[in-house]
């Protein structure tokens, strides 16, 4: 009997889950998704965004005391003796040289993801699978190991200095460690992964048949290119731009440890701000500025992909 | 007709393709190998419908994409107007193609497909303009060159494919079971549309189809593929009145293959002895002689029901099926085989004969054909 009135018991549960309106029993569904993305991404932000707003401690922390000074050290340096504000540019100028080697990162990967995309997306579909484990690979070792491993090769004494000279391109070793090309180029390798595998995801649903179609109406292999197959592929191609922008642009292990740390990015600064500097404030804002930075691009993307949808509908 | 088609120059009467001893082996992995085409030769003629019919995988798609350049041949010639196309890409033939699944660029609107080809030959605006506007009205569409080739019908699309190949007014153009994905409705009166399309633009077609009744009404000639060779080349009356051999007859519609033994030659018909010893009267092919065993082929709409005893060959009717237009008899000869008959249905129903009754089967003289290999 007991057993039995068990049974009715659970039955009963889930009736009166399965009676709920839809868009409720969505909503209990969703919850522990949404708590686990309020504990541990929104309260995050929010605390940074706070944070940005008041004056510095002086071991590290943060004073609980409303202050705009972050912001406005961001783009103004206060004279010791007057206090007036002068406008200075070193901390644009970090923001700046970040866009652009970011920037540069993400045409180098596209430069060179674009065709191993391609490659792999015709090869036999068995090879494929393979190709693309292959380009996963350097995911299984830590970030911190291969950017050391960069800066063995790149070395003055390094394997590339010692082929450079060994073909006689180079007469003395070239100091390649250190410089904003060891910063792109740890960037590129760090971050191409994330070109390829979009743009490969894109090229791999295009129907061949078109390309051949396109040959057959006098097409040569650049219109091809141009205008088939990058069209084509173009959800790809932005978001494998995306997801290399955005992590170059915060990266702070390329440019600390390939860098040298005299070549700062924005990332480095953030870090600097959260360590050794003791700004928790100016660190916070600095943060949240690379985030504007980055929701605006997004937003631009977006509107764009929204008018091409209006216009294919 | 109108201004895009009046620039097609006139057809000299020549040939437009040459084939000759071309073969076509495929690697399949690292051991075998697959002849998809083996040592076919053909002339196509200019300004010809041409039809290559036979079963899926015998060849006639790989043929096709020889002739336009996706495949190169294993080995012999292809000649276009004379010239050796051996080593030319695709898009330097003077070829375009209408593709199985009419492959259109889903990123461009119709006007923008069918321009396609004219702006890769850097032809100026205006006259591409007005050639996309003379193709869309060409093919029935002209006021939908502002739509996105996704939001079309079948049918659509397959007129947008069209007008697409022919607008760069190509010396060939090649079809590739165009007409497979169409409803058959539509594919009714696509088949008289393009009838009609390549004698008013004098085009050279080569069509592939599997389906044999379209290749009977579209085409001058047909070549009946099978295993890599050419069975039979011909118009089509002569593929069906006169298959060269059982496959060709068994393929171009309906027949019923009989083995018979040679007898003596009467006036011009040569009698023919059934197993079972019935007799029928066929024309004698080459130098078969009496004693001879062959089989020949005997339409079934060239068979005639009757029930007056007086003529014929006696039978039972074994099996009745109503198919509208006509009906479909299965009849056993008393001596000799059971025999596939259709019989128009003149009147409503006239025959009357149902399963069990017995009937004469008339076989004019001639009407079976001696199959020669």
């Amino acid at each position: 009997m007991a057993e039995r009135r068990d049974v009715v018991d659970q039955a009963t549960w889930v009736d009166r889950f399965s009676s709920l309106p839809a868009a409720r029993r969505s909503l209990i569904l969703l919850s522990p998704a949404f708590a686990l993305i309020g504990a541990f991404g929104l309260a995050p932000l929010g605390l940074i965004l706070v944070y940005s707003f008041l004056v510095p401690g002086t071991y590290g922390g943060v004073v609980w005391e409303l202050s705009f000074g972050a912001y406005i050290q961001f783009l103004f340096e206060r004279d010791i003796f007057d206090g007036t504000l002068t406008f200075h540019l070193s901390y644009l100028q970090i923001g700046a040289r970040s866009v652009i080697l970011a920037g540069l990162a993400v045409v180098g990967c596209l430069l060179i993801g674009f065709p191993t995309a391609y490659f792999i997306a015709t090869r036999p579909p068995g090879l494929r699978n393979v190709l693309i484990f292959l380009v996963t690979v350097p995911f299984w070792t830590n970030l911190l190991v291969r950017t050391f491993s960069m800066m063995l090769i790149l070395r003055d004494q390094g394997p590339l200095n010692s082929i450079l000279m060994g073909i006689g391109i180079a007469e003395k070793p070239l100091s390649l460690l250190y410089t904003d090309f060891a910063i792109g180029l740890g960037l590129l390798y760090s971050f191409l992964p994330f070109m390829v595998l979009p743009i490969y995801a894109s090229l791999e649903r295009i129907d061949f048949r078109l390309v051949e179609a396109a040959y057959d109406l006098y097409a040569n292999r650049w219109r091809v290119l141009q205008r088939i197959l990058i069209p084509l592929s173009l959800p790809g191609i932005a978001g494998g731009c995306f997801l290399v922008f955005i992590p170059s642009l915060s990266s702070f292990l390329a440019p600390d440890l390939l860098g040298g740390g005299k070549h700062l990015m924005i990332g480095n600064l953030i870090a600097q701000q959260f360590g050794t500097a003791r700004n928790w404030p100016f660190g916070a804002a600095a943060a949240m500025i690379l985030l504007s930075l980055v929701l605006i691009a997004l937003m631009i993307y977006a509107r764009q992909v929204a008018r091409r949808e209006r216009n294919v509908a | 007709m109108n201004a895009a088609l009046s620039q097609t120059p006139p057809a000299a009467v020549g040939t437009a393709i040459e084939l000759r001893s071309v073969t076509k082996v495929f690697q399949t992995g690292t051991a075998g190998s697959v002849t998809a085409l083996d040592e076919v030769s053909l002339a196509i003629r200019d300004n010809e419908f041409f039809t290559l019919l036979g079963p899926s995988g015998c060849g006639k798609t790989t043929l096709l994409r020889l002739i336009a350049g996706f495949e190169q041949v294993t080995r012999g010639d292809i000649l276009l107007f004379g010239d050796d196309v051996a080593g030319l890409p695709p898009h330097k033939r003077p070829i375009n193609t209408v593709f199985q699944h009419y492959a259109l660029f889903p990123h461009m609107t119709v006007a923008e497909n069918v321009a396609f080809g004219l702006r890769m030959l850097r032809r100026n605006k205006a006259e591409i303009r007005r050639t996309v506007e003379t193709m869309l009205t060409l093919v029935k569409m002209p006021d939908l060159g502002e739509r996105k080739s996704s939001q079309l019908s079948g049918g659509q699309q397959q007129r947008v494919a069209l007008a697409r190949a022919l607008a760069n007014h190509p010396r060939v153009l090649l079809l590739d079971e165009p007409l497979s994905a169409l409803d058959l409705k539509l594919r009714q009166e696509m088949r008289l549309e393009l009838k009609t399309l390549q004698r008013e633009t004098g085009i050279t077609f080569i069509f592939v189809t599997h389906d044999q009744e379209e290749a009977l009404t579209m085409s001058d000639r047909i070549a009946v593929l099978q295993a890599g060779r050419i069975q039979q080349v011909g118009t089509p009356d002569a593929i069906y009145e006169h298959p060269a051999n059982p496959f060709v007859a068994n393929f171009m519609g309906e027949t019923n293959l009989l083995s018979a033994v040679l007898g003596t030659v009467e006036r011009d018909m040569i009698r023919c002895q059934l197993e079972g010893g019935a007799e029928v009267l066929a024309r004698p092919v080459g130098t078969k002689a009496a004693g001879c065993r062959v089989t020949l082929s005997l339409r079934p709409e060239r068979i005639v029901l009757t029930a007056d005893p007086g003529s014929g060959l006696a039978g039972r009717i074994t099996d009745c099926l109503y198919r509208g237009t006509d009906t479909s008899y299965r009849v056993k000869l008393e001596r000799g085989p059971e025999l596939q008959v259709y019989e128009q249905n003149v009147a409503d129903h006239s025959h009357g004969m149902s399963v069990g009754d017995s009937v004469r089967a008339l076989i004019a003289p001639g009407a079976a054909r001696i199959l020669v290999g």
